[in-house]
This record gives structure tokens, C-alpha cells and sequence, in this order.
């Protein structure tokens, strides 16, 4: 990477793996848990945290020597808000059909607190364009093991992937189902959600030991 | 850092301007905006009537609007009547698609007035649809559609839709395979009393090939929503029985 310095590419690639806002630092589980029951919702709503997470994180670290320390959280809140709110506006009237599959997400983005997180810890303290790859950064960490709950939600619960049968008819019973496979109905509950992120969580600790907290 | 940003002065002066900076871009944004999505949301009113008679762009699976352009020549072309009906006296009114059903809903709570019922009737390759708007709650807000039924009161076709139902799970009420499981459902009962189509998850019939049993089959997943479903098609639908009752009888 010729353009970012090698402290620039970590605040992209550490929260990928090693620091990532869901599997370490337990953040926006409320949001992988609620909408990762199709794979093609966790790809919207990952686009959706990247672009409003990278353009807050510069709009906030554009006013961290004028915000009041007092009302820092409120302020932060308003700038998600105001930045959802116009970006829903916009496309209600130049991109309505897209609006309609997005309007779900925009109260899951507000209230997402990888967003407010990451404004809390790092734009408050750092230069916009450092803030804008973190925010990018935690938005990629946070989208990927959103497609990965997804994926294994999907195929698991509905046999389909971005909507398209891949493990043959559940009613006609073809492909997989011929020989006695069934869709499991609990993986499209929420609570599977929450053990997927388990799983991710188990196998990335055993993995690096390193993450391993000591108690 | 300095202490001017930690005054109780600078922080007041901070929260009124940051209030009068956003609160004025975002009023502005709304109402220069106003116009084009509430034309936005009329054309996809019409689509909706349109998609419910069968006037569409479906392909195998998915379920696709006639594109936007072509909505108001289609939907003057199919759509030969719009009434209106209040306290059973049936009125002509080609602006009856706008009438906001939200609104005549929650009016109609009140004892004095009585709710104004759009119906659509359309002709489409000699059959005749009447379509009617339905409203309620699914789980999180508001879900809607449109019903096409025959003079039978079977149903030929359904639109739903929602604002804010759970993507993959409840929000799946607007997905082909769940709206054409209504199709052919009959509102009716064997003696001609109204029962509604109920979303069942005990259903023994899963592939829907009985369609006298008013059942179609739930989303896993998604009760409340699916009961929702239920409840609006029961509550909205039955109140044009008696127009349907005196078509038959004429």
C-alpha cells in the first residue's frame, strides 16, 4: 500500500481481525443479531455502517476542538442522526426503490454503537483523515462478520444464498433434501445469531491466543 | 486542552447554534425534497393497485413494479372505476387513490364518523378485479397492501408491504412466494360468511393446494408479523362484504 503509511493501513486492517468491534470489543451485537438472517440485508447494512461511519468519524473529528466536553455524546448523536436522516431524504427522492430496502436500516444505524464508539474513542482525538480510515476500518470489521452470520443464517435456516436455492427444493425435495436434509428453522431466530457470533468469537481466540483476556 | 470549550456559557451558546444549524438544513432538506418524494409515493400507490390485479414486471421469482413511467398511462388504462364507499352509499372519485387509509382508520375509532372505503375496479384480460387497500401493525410499525378479489370475493392477487418489519424474517411479507400464496384463497367460508385468510404455522398444507381452508402458510421466523398479516386482511376486508353482498344480488 503506497498511499497509506504502515500506522494508516492498521487502523484499516486491525479491526478486520485482531481488534475487531464485534468478536473483541463486543460492539453492535444488537444489529448483527436483528438483521443477519439473510445474507443480502448484512451486505446492505454493512454498506450502509461504511458510509456513515467514515463520513461521521471526519465530520466529528472536523469539530473535536470545538465540541463542549459536556455534551459530547449528545453532539455525536445528532451528527449520526442528521447524517441518516439526509442520506434517507435524498434517496426517498432520487432513488426511491432503493430507500424502501434501506428505510428498515436507518434506525439500526442510529442507534449502532460501533458508530458512537468509535466516535467516542478515536475522532474526538485524531485528524479527519485518520478518523475517516477508522472509520472505514471498524465499518469493514463490523461488515464482514455481518456476512459471515448471514451466510451461515441463510444457507443453514432457508437453503438459499442472496435469495437463490442452493441445496435443491424443500417441498419438491431435490438435491439435498432428496436424501433427508432439513432446513433448521431455529438459525433464522435471533438467539442463532448470537451462537454463530460465539463460534466466530471461539475460533478466532484459538487462533490467536494473544486475545485471550486473563481474569 | 483549554477551558473555554468547558463553560457552561460556551456549552449553552454550542447547543443553541448546533440546534438552529441542523434543525434549519434538515427543515429545508424536507421541504425542498417534499414535492418529489411525496410524487414518489403516488406512483408507487398506482403500482401497487396495479401489481395487486396482476399489472406487473414479475419475472420467475421476484416480485417487480411496472417501472415508474409507465405506471399513470397503465393505471388509467387498467383501472376503469375508482370508488368510494361511506355508510354504504357507493361514489365515483378518480382521485380515490389517495385517499390515506392510515388516516380514515384511525378517524373511524371516532362514533361519529365513518370511514371512507376506496375500491378499484379494473379489467384486465375480461376478469374484473376490485382491489382494496388494507392497513395495520406488524411487529416493529405500520404494514400495508392492496387485495385484488373476484365478485366471489376470492382473491386473485396481493401486494403487501411494510415500513420497518425485520429484514429476512417479518419484511419477507413482501416477497413473491408469500404473496402468491394468497392467491385463490377465498375470503369466504363454505356458507358464504365471511372468515379471511389467516397466516397459519400449524398448517398442514404447506404447498397451499387447498385453497378453500382460508389458510396460507406463516414465515418461520415471523408470527407477529404474519398475524398481523391476518388481522388486517380480516378487519379491512370484511368491511366491503356488503358492497360484494349487493353485487350479487343485482
Amino acid at each position: 500500500m503506497g498511499l497509506l503509511s504502515k500506522k494508516d493501513a492498521k487502523l484499516i486492517t486491525d479491526p478486520l481481525a485482531d481488534n475487531n468491534p464485534i468478536t473483541i470489543q463486543v460492539l453492535g451485537i444488537c444489529s448483527a443479531l436483528a438483521i443477519t438472517a439473510e445474507l443480502e440485508a448484512s451486505i446492505v447494512m454493512s454498506i450502509s455502517v461504511l458510509f456513515v461511519l467514515g463520513v461521521g468519524n471526519v465530520v466529528v473529528s472536523l469539530m473535536r476542538n470545538i465540541i463542549p466536553n459536556k455534551i459530547r455524546i449528545i453532539v455525536q448523536l445528532i451528527v449520526v442522526a442528521t447524517l441518516v436522516i439526509i442520506v434517507d431524504l435524498v434517496l426517498k427522492a432520487f432513488a426511491y426503490e432503493l430507500s424502501k430496502t434501506l428505510s428498515v436500516f436507518v434506525g439500526l444505524i442510529i442507534t449502532n454503537c460501533i458508530i458512537m464508539g468509535r466516535f467516542e474513542a478515536f475522532a474526538l482525538g485524531n485528524g479527519p483523515w485518520k478518523s475517516f480510515l477508522d472509520g472505514i476500518g471498524n465499518a469493514a470489521g463490523y461488515g464482514v462478520i455481518l456476512i459471515i452470520v448471514g451466510f451461515f443464517r441463510e444457507l443453514l435456516g432457508s437453503g438459499t444464498l442472496l435469495g437463490i436455492p442452493v441445496l435443491g427444493d424443500p417441498i419438491e425435495k431435490t438435491g439435498l433434501y432428496a436424501i433427508g436434509y432439513e432446513n433448521n428453522g431455529f438459525m433464522l431466530l435471533s438467539p442463532m445469531a448470537l451462537i454463530v457470533v460465539g463460534i466466530i468469537i471461539w475460533v478466532q481466540r484459538t487462533r490467536n491466543k494473544a486475545l485471550v483476556e486473563d481474569h | 486542552m483549554s477551558n473555554k470549550t468547558d463553560s457552561n456559557i460556551y456549552t449553552i451558546i454550542f447547543a443553541i447554534a448546533m440546534v438552529i444549524v441542523v434543525g434549519s438544513l434538515l427543515a429545508f432538506m424536507a421541504s425542498s425534497l417534499e414535492p418529489t418524494i411525496s410524487e414518489n409515493k403516488r406512483l408507487e400507490k398506482q403500482q401497487n393497485i396495479l401489481y395487486a390485479m396482476g399489472v406487473n414486471a414479475n419475472d420467475e421469482g421476484s416480485a417487480v413494479f411496472i417501472s415508474t413511467d409507465k405506471a399513470p398511462q397503465a393505471f388509467s388504462e387498467y383501472i376503469t372505476k375508482q370508488l368510494v364507499i361511506q355508510d354504504g352509499e357507493v361514489t365515483e372519485n378518480d382521485q380515490a387513490y389517495l385517499i390515506d387509509v392510515k388516516k380514515e382508520k384511525s378517524l373511524a375509532k371516532k362514533d361519529d364518523y365513518s370511514r371512507r372505503l376506496p375500491l378499484f375496479i379494473g379489467e384486465k384480460d375480461g376478469q374484473t378485479y376490485y382491489i382494496a387497500p388494507i392497513y395495520g401493525k406488524g411487529l416493529w410499525d405500520a404494514i400495508w397492501g392492496y387485495v385484488a378479489v373476484d365478485e366471489d370475493m376470492v382473491i386473485r392477487g396481493a401486494y403487501f408491504d411494510h415500513k420497518g418489519e425485520t429484514p429476512g424474517l417479518g419484511a419477507n411479507i413482501k416477497q413473491r412466494y408469500f404473496m402468491d400464496d394468497f392467491i385463490g384463497e377465498h375470503l369466504l367460508d363454505g356458507n358464504g360468511n365471511f372468515v379471511g385468510v389467516t397466516v397459519s404455522k400449524s398448517n398442514a398444507d404447506p404447498t397451499n393446494k387447498d385453497k378453500m381452508d382460508n389458510e396460507v402458510d406463516a414465515i418461520a421466523g415471523a408470527t407477529i408479523t404474519g398475524d398481523g398479516v391476518s388481522a388486517m386482511v380480516k378487519s379491512d376486508l370484511r368491511l366491503y362484504e356488503p358492497y360484494f353482498k349487493n353485487l350479487k344480488n343485482n
